[in-house]
């Protein structure tokens, strides 16, 4: 088979299709959202019936991924970092029972936070849930241990987590495929109580996954997938995990280190391996983007030992991604310097596009609010996060997927009334639904307005769950019929905006606004594709 | 043969179609190549790069060591100079088009970004949206600075063209033949330069 050329994302995706998955389950979120697209978009799992569709959010999907393991398929779950806070509930109690069928969960971070809020490692969680970890070097690696995955999920029954990084993520290189295997078949656990965690069976579960714990690194010591790579000189130790170790190679003539590497991608880290290595070197360097993890680890609380190097130490910067020259510094080779940078250049951030519906919902709020003191605006994960920036300055919050809601809740039961939400409608579906229903029950004398544009935006416009449901969900949580109030985000319509909001501001209970206009990506997109199809069946 | 390439734009000015076709030639040559693209956020509207790096070695980074980069490649010339830090200051070329996308309000003056390029040893500026016009569309600028970059390559020019037919196949011959005739345009300027 020829090489593709692939993204790290797709590599993940087509390995996981070639490993005989029957499922994915995922809610988009940057840097994962490729892997479900190239899935949805693969005609080979169309043949093989793969089911594809997007879930309202990461618990959701989880937990889907959960009862196919269950009924004996194979099961992949993905994600975005910040989302496995979300499914945490399930993950960790996915540990705990245990696989059927292969279970995979994806999980994508985003060290130096390119599309998110924060730069959480989820090697931990890993760690945290007890299960095995798989962190690929490259795009093969990302294919290969995909396909490894499926197969360590069912040979010890337990979930395994796969981490990668935006870098992997998003950059593209060649992957030779292997052979296709069938899906499993139908089959339920031999124990039927396996995924009952009553305490009295939880409590046997959680023995069976204490036991496996040895496995999982003798496991660790057998795959190939760490590797310790023995060299002459033993001033120093390196430990380079995941993509790390390209950029320790990077700096080197022909890719070769002078100091012995132990090349790590799967954990629990074997503790042979890491012994070996500690034993023969004076000093220890640790590479790992994220956090410092295995560094930590390593060094234990007290360092009472050989001296270890990395983001502790501060011979890495303790926040952001790693990069060539970062490990070049720690190595203390002299890099390459470029030209200066000319004063002249000037930032430029993202921006709503021109036309979007979210900048007429913000000018019209912006008016409606200007009578009441600022900062009471609660917003969320989405394109509309981007009006807390210059000209609109809109917002006053964004810190978790469904947070608007429920802080305005909070922060009117203090005093702040009015007190306004500005949700997206796949936000809302994702996480709002729950809070919303809190502030109907508590009568909470706060203004949603969901800005529907009928979409998954900022991560490209994927379908969004809340698609032509939004009124009859706010009716069916309780919210008064004549407290939901559409309008039309429009240039033209400012005037009559901003009179319905001033309104639902001077109601003192639960007023849900939904402004609804699609987003003029998806617009346009559909237009084109009318248009082709047009010209097509004209010719 | 190693080739490291920054290409530079803003969000939808088409610097992802440039690394894909320069991506496609190389492949059809036999090379090793690595991509980092970027996605989510940044696209919209803000500054965007792509790291290109061709060999044919093994390639280990996904992203180009700062002060090693052989080629600076922008459809924007502010976005240009943004990584004139990431050039090899002492082989590295910047090729850019002359037209500012201006979606901010302090962009900088055109005269000053383009003294700032001028001054550097080792730069080609193209007006490149003058060139697509006249072919018949602005959106095929992009594809007019590959057009100059090409020379700097180290890659056959048919192969950039049989990658440009592949690439647009889905979307025509019209497209397909602008986007030919914007390369072709674009390495003429090149040429004429040198």
């Amino acid at each position: 088979m020829q090489k593709l050329l692939l993204l790290g994302d797709e590599a993940i995706a087509q390995g996981a299709i070639d490993a005989g998955l029957s499922g994915v389950y995922a809610y988009p979120g940057t840097p994962s959202t490729e892997i479900t697209e190239y899935i949805q978009a693969s005609k080979e799992a169309k043949e093989r019936n793969i089911r594809s569709n997007w879930s309202a959010n990461e618990k959701t999907a989880m937990e889907s991924a959960i009862g196919m393991s269950y009924a004996g398929k194979k099961a992949l779950v993905c994600m975005k970092h910040v989302g496995l806070n979300v499914a945490a509930d399930a993950f960790v109690n996915a540990a705990i029972t245990g696989a059927n069928g292969g279970l995979v969960v994806l999980s994508a971070d985003d060290p130096s936070m390119h599309s998110s809020q924060n730069e959480q490692d989820s090697r931990f969680y890993g760690k945290f849930a007890m299960i095995p970890v798989l962190e690929p070097s490259n795009q093969q690696e990302a294919y290969d241990m995909t396909r490894y995955a499926f197969a360590l999920s069912e040979k010890f029954g337990t979930p395994v987590l796969i981490r990668v990084t935006t870098r992997l993520a998003h950059s593209r290189a060649g992957v030779q495929r292997v052979e296709v295997l069938g899906q499993n078949d139908l089959h339920l656990p031999s124990n039927l109580k396996q995924f009952v965690l009553l305490p009295s069976i939880a409590r046997k579960q959680y023995n069976q996954l204490l036991g496996k714990q040895a496995r999982f690194e003798d496991d660790a010591l057998t795959s190939g997938y760490n590797q310790l790579i023995e060299k002459d000189n033993h001033k120093l130790g390196i430990i380079a995990c995941g993509l790390a170790y390209n950029y320790l190679i990077e700096n080197f003539e022909d890719h070769q280190v002078p100091y012995p590497v132990l090349k790590v991608g799967q954990y629990p880290v074997p503790h042979d391996l890491v012994r070996k290595l500690y034993d023969q070197v004076e000093e220890i360097l640790v590479l790992e983007d994220g956090y410092p993890l295995f560094e930590e680890l390593l060094k234990g609380y007290l360092n009472n030992g050989k001296k270890i190097m990395g983001r502790l130490d501060g011979s890495i910067p303790m926040a952001g991604e790693l990069n060539p020259n970062i490990v070049a510094h720690a190595l203390g080779i002299p890099v390459n310097v470029g030209h200066q940078n000319p004063a002249v250049i000037q930032g430029r951030p993202p921006s709503l596009c021109d036309g979007c519906s979210h900048t007429d919902s913000f000018l019209a709020l912006n008016e409606a609010l200007s009578k009441f003191s600022s900062g009471r605006v609660f917003s969320d994960i989405g394109c509309y996060t981007l009006s807390a920036l210059k000209p609109l300055e809109s917002i006053n919050s964004c810190v978790d997927m469904g947070a608007s809601i429920t802080m305005a809740i909070g922060a009117a039961d203090a005093g702040l009334v009015p007190a306004v939400a500005s949700i997206g409608d796949s936000t809302f579906t994702h996480s709002g639904m729950t809070g919303l229903l809190d502030a109907v029950n508590n009568n909470s004398p706060i203004v949603v307005t969901i800005l529907d544009n009928s979409t998954t935006g900022m991560t490209g416009g994927q379908q969004s769950s809340a698609l032509g449901k939004i009124d009859t969900i706010c009716l069916g949580l309780g919210v008064h019929p004549d407290h939901i109030r559409v309008i039309t985000p429009l240039r033209r319509n400012h005037e009559e905006n901003v009179k319905v909001i001033t309104e639902e501001l001077n109601y003192q209970g639960v007023s849900v606004i939904i402004a609804r206009r699609e987003c003029i990506q998806t617009l346009g997109r559909r237009m084109k594709l009318k248009a082709m199809q047009k010209m097509e069946s004209n010719n | 043969m190693k080739k490291d390439i920054i290409l530079a734009g803003v969000g939808g000015q088409g610097i992802l179609t440039i690394a894909t076709v320069i991506g496609t030639a190389a492949l059809m040559e036999g090379l090793q190549l690595k991509q980092a693209e970027v996605h989510g956020m940044s696209q919209r509207g803000g500054d965007v790069q792509s790291h290109l790096r061709l060999s044919s070695k093994p390639i280990a980074s996904d992203l180009i060591p700062e002060g090693k980069a052989d080629l600076v490649i922008s459809v924007e010339p502010m976005e240009s100079l943004r990584y004139v830090n990431m050039m090899n200051k002492e082989t590295g070329w910047l090729i850019t088009s002359m037209n500012p996308f201006i979606n901010m309000s302090n962009y900088p003056s055109l005269e000053e970004l383009l003294a700032e390029i001028w001054n550097l040893p080792r730069n080609v500026t193209i007006d490149a949206e003058k060139v697509a016009k006249e072919l018949g569309s602005v959106k095929a600028a992009n594809i007019v600075v590959l057009g100059a970059a090409s020379p700097y390559l180290e890659i056959k020019f048919e192969n950039l063209e049989k990658a440009i037919e592949s690439i647009f196949a889905e979307k025509g011959n019209d497209v397909i033949q602008l986007n030919l005739k914007a390369l072709r345009a674009g390495r003429e300027l090149a040429d004429k330069r040198g």
